[in-house]
């Protein structure tokens, strides 16, 4: 009896192995569960469970999704996904809740030529680039939409205020690069940390000086500080933001000093108010619909969306790699047509935007992947 | 720059001094009495600000967790401690003070939470929550080393701040929170500068507390007791005063001073579970500034700490805290230049 139960469960495991290696095909995932990033990288991990589980089958094949936690550090994001690479010979390497550790994997899938999607808004070195691609808006695409909606709104003069880090840089960059051709005219370049718990010295400065309306470069929580200090300054202009603002902790901390205000955001956040011809309408519902009874909650953040359109991208890769070509998953011959897959995305419609990605370029995405959002009543509302 | 502007940084700075008074008070407190610098003092008062949060979306505050597993850590050394030296008559004392007296608050807040309690009663119950916190963590930690040196029981005080700030991410998670405001309205000075009730009671707060601080130690037998270990450890066990006793009382007092600061900078500013850390960094430069014994210099320093912080934000904003820091080495020069021989007096006092 022992014997046999011993040959059977010795049976099943070389099934299994063998069921394995034949012809999976591998996603290694490293995201930060645990740590003060783990508000991003839960529903990052979730979003993605919620896409394989829409589509586990690939021309095919299984997918087999590996998660592992990166706690926050960047060096362990490093260190997952050079195990990802060494010890499962995962096909495509996905990630991570941080820019920085996002980049980290980036330098191992570049090092192991292993393909990877990031899902944060990354910057690279041109060099760096062969093998990275991101699902992520980049910033300039947002600050673009946000400087239009100013100048439509018959802004002349704008007030910026942001973190003291390098996404105030980044945002404060962006803006004076869109706002030269509009006319805008960027007054002052005010600077605050996350930690700080008064903005009123850098308020009054702002409000000295004049401008039409207020441009914030801060992020969740700590970004609602500038709005909280303009209102009770009795500042009468408009605020607007950027993407980084969009939670719904922002909206709870900053309550009614943001009403009124605009952002720039990914289509998903406000998919129930888009039009239905909307590329990415349809899309986020079926998504929406899946994550619901895949995870057992609603997905209304706009992570876990990320990493189900980097799924989307990976998967129609790998479809046409896998009709077009004889490749077994596994092997360094698939990672490469994978890669060249990748780069040659075209119309690849996600819940965040259509996605076409070339050779030389790490984002993906067009005028489509960004709407323009208003806070009214505590809630997002789209602001067409 | 003009005169309102001025003004308004002036009174902003004003009401965050009045925050760092209270902390700094707290901090030479416990300085003067067990000779420790207690970095987790900004801590408490995160937790405090957190909690009464947490009472305000109906839920019941995490603390109380944080409280309970502390208490009965406590207890069991306690116990532990007293079986060792045979004096197991004293276990239900310890017991009943360490274990059950620090729950009495997690039941008040029980019964509170969810129950649309009045806000008066909810500020209450958060600042009563936190107050067992610091008399338990030193009970645990710094109280078997009370006899080490400064520096020992700065590196404990510092590995404490670490463990409760991490405590405090395991439990109220890392979103920031606001409160409602504990005073509506205002008043507008002459010259047309509105001053928010806000600002008022903060600056009210720092003048009441500091002048029961004052009336404490000047009138009362705890009260003396505290400053006579202040002066002179030795001394004060030889007239019959217990050094971990007052060392307790000292603990009570900065935690509940703690509670306090958390509830009246909530409203104001987005408390995060480590928020509490540059609130207590900031006090601790003025309680150099006051040397870390003297009360009223303590004070001024809070305020001028403040003051500056205000202008500091204004003149450059990403520079702020470098220049509130930066007061540190002129007052530093100056004390030093002052003062003459403490090092010796100090050696006195502690051999």
């Amino acid at each position: 009896m022992k014997a046999l139960l011993r040959a059977t469960t010795f049976a099943a495991a070389a099934l299994l192995s063998i069921a394995a290696t034949a012809a999976d095909l591998k996603i290694g995932l490293s995201v930060s569960l645990s740590g003060p990033n783990s508000s991003l990288g839960v529903p990052y991990a979730n979003g993605m469970k919620a896409a394989v589980a829409m589509q586990p089958e690939i021309a095919g094949r299984k997918v087999q999704l590996i998660v592992l936690d990166d706690a926050s550090d960047p060096t362990t994001s490093g260190r997952n996904a050079r195990k990802l690479v060494d010890e499962e010979k995962v096909d495509i390497l996905m990630g991570s809740s941080g820019v920085p550790a996002t980049i980290a994997i980036s330098q191992v899938g570049k090092e192991s030529k292993t393909p990877m999607i990031g899902l944060s808004p990354i910057q690279l070195a041109p060099t760096e680039i062969d093998w990275t691609v991101t699902v992520a808006q980049p910033p300039q695409l947002m600050i673009d939409a946000i400087v239009d909606r100013m100048k439509a709104n018959g802004v002349k003069t704008v007030g910026y205020i942001g973190f003291a880090d390098a996404w105030g840089d980044l945002v404060y960059n962006a803006l004076v690069k869109a706002s030269e051709p509009a006319g805008i005219k960027v007054v002052t370049n005010e600077r605050y940390a996350r930690a700080d718990q008064s903005v009123t010295g850098q308020v009054l400065k702002i409000v000295a000086a004049r401008p039409d309306a207020v441009m914030t470069g801060g992020a969740g929580t700590p970004g609602a500080l500038p709005y909280l200090a303009l209102q009770e300054r009795g500042f009468k202009g408009g605020i607007y933001g950027q993407h980084g603002l969009v939670n719904a902790d922002f909206l709870r901390v900053a309550g009614a000093a943001a009403s009124g205000s605009f952002v720039p955001t990914g289509p998903v956040i406000v998919a129930d108010q888009l039009p239905a011809a909307y590329p990415t309408k349809k899309v986020t519902q079926d998504f929406r619909t899946t994550y619901q009874k895949v995870i057992g909650q609603p997905s209304t953040d706009a992570f876990s969306a990320y990493s189900f359109d980097a799924y989307r991208v990976f998967a129609d890769a790998a479809q046409r790699v896998l009709t077009a070509q004889k490749v077994e998953p596994g092997t360094p011959q698939f990672r490469q047509a994978l890669r060249d897959g990748i780069f040659s995305t075209k119309e690849v419609v996600g819940a965040h935007g259509v996605y076409n990605f070339k050779p030389g370029n790490i984002y993906g995405v067009d005028e489509r992947a960004r709407v323009i959002v208003r806070v009214d009543n505590g809630q997002w509302k789209l602001a067409p | 720059m003009t005169w309102d502007v001025a003004l308004i940084l002036g009174i902003d700075g004003l009401a965050n001094g009045a925050v760092y008074l209270l902390a700094g008070l707290g901090l030479v407190l416990i300085f003067s009495v067990t000779r420790v610098v207690f970095v987790p003092f900004g801590d408490v008062a995160a937790f405090s600000a957190l909690s009464l949060a947490a009472f305000e979306t109906g839920r019941l505050p995490p603390t109380v967790g944080l409280v309970l597993c502390l208490a009965l850590l406590t207890t069991v050394a306690e116990v532990v401690r007293l079986v060792r030296r045979h004096e197991a008559a004293a276990i239900p004392r310890a017991v009943l003070g360490w274990g059950l007296l620090p729950a009495l608050p997690c039941l008040l807040a029980w019964a509170l939470a969810g129950r649309g309690a009045p806000h008066a009663l909810l500020i209450v119950s958060a600042i009563l929550l936190v107050v067992p916190i610091t008399p338990l963590v030193a009970r645990l930690a710094l109280q078997p080393i009370a006899d080490a040196s400064v520096l020992v029981l700065l590196i404990a005080s510092l590995a404490l701040h670490f463990l409760l700030s991490g405590l405090g991410l395991l439990f109220f998670g890392p979103e920031g929170f606001r409160t409602a405001p504990l005073a509506s309205g205002g008043i507008t000075l002459p010259g047309g500068l509105p001053v928010s009730g806000q600002v008022i009671l903060m600056l009210a707060s720092a003048i009441v507390l500091s002048a029961l601080f004052f009336l404490a130690f000047e009138r009362t037998v705890p009260g003396k007791a505290l400053r006579a270990t202040a002066v002179n450890r030795i001394g004060a066990r030889l007239v019959g005063i217990r050094p971990a006793r007052t060392a307790l009382l000292a603990y009570g007092c900065a935690s509940l001073l703690a509670g306090l600061i958390g509830v009246l900078v909530a409203p104001v500013m987005t408390m995060y579970y480590d928020s509490g850390f540059l609130i207590g960094l900031k006090a601790f430069v003025a309680a150099i500034i006051g040397g870390l014994v003297s009360y009223p210099l303590t004070a001024i320093g809070a305020l001028a700490v403040g003051v500056v912080e205000a202008f500091g934000s204004f003149f450059s904003g990403a520079l702020k805290d470098v220049i509130v820091f930066s007061l540190l080495i002129p007052v530093l020069m100056l004390r030093s230049a002052l003062v003459k021989h403490a090092e010796e007096e100090q050696e006195e006092i502690e051999a």
